[in-house]
């Protein structure tokens, strides 16, 4: 189910503050993320974001495109490395 | 011969039937395109006359896109997914259900048909 638009998109304020901020500046630094449920703003285009898939962060480059997603959908939870018994495939 | 947005329509259907033939057009659409160019919906495809037929064909390529049109912008939606990265992309990438379905059974629409596997393990009673 689609999100009220009264309450506008979800980002995690502190994360919101910390984009906003990289975005002013003029050199990129690399912003570390467990919010992967906040929604990629127009600002967060340009920048770097590492965002956690439970393990490790996992470097995000935004571009324009990706904006109106969320962060979680560009970090993959699961490895998959192919079924066992198939030859060519899989192989990590 | 009636021919609309490079499909020959069925000549002995009704109007509305007839124009779910096009690809982007359904029922209700169908019945919106008649209505905005007053013509009656029952009325058969091989009663149409030429005035008729033509404002059909302006009201379709005016204001909807169909067809060879509507199936590229599908086409691009989907590449726009894959190229991007999302989750939803590389599912499309690998054919597999897009919306957190089960994948264990089933899903054979998005996964093709069953490929068996030679020797595999029964599960232990």
């Amino acid at each position: 189910m689609a999100r009220s638009l009264k309450k506008g998109p979800f980002v995690h304020h502190k994360l919101e503050r910390k984009i906003l901020a990289n975005a002013e500046s003029s050199k990129k630094s690399v912003i570390k993320t467990y919010s992967r449920a906040s929604m990629i703003t127009p600002e967060a285009v340009g920048q770097t974001i590492a965002v956690h898939n439970g393990r490790t962060f996992v470097p995000v480059f935004v571009t324009e495109n990706m904006v109106g997603h969320k962060f979680g959908e560009f970090a993959q939870t699961r490895t998959f490395r192919g079924h066992a018994g198939k030859k060519d495939k899989g192989k990590r | 011969m009636a021919r609309i947005a490079g499909i020959d329509l069925p000549k002995n259907k009704r109007g509305v039937i007839a124009l779910t033939y096009i690809y982007g057009v359904g029922h209700t659409r169908a019945a919106e395109i008649l209505e905005k160019a007053q013509i009656d919906p029952n009325k058969k495809v091989h009663d149409w006359d030429d005035t008729e037929l033509t404002s059909l064909r302006g009201i379709l390529s005016d204001e909807y896109t169909v067809e060879g049109e509507l199936r590229s912008e599908y086409q691009l939606n989907i590449k726009r997914l894959m190229v991007v990265g999302c989750y939803r992309g590389i599912r499309h990438r690998s054919g597999l259900p897009l919306r957190g379905q089960r994948t264990k059974n089933n899903s054979r629409t998005r996964k093709g048909r069953r490929k068996t596997v030679a020797n595999k393990k029964k599960a232990v009673k």
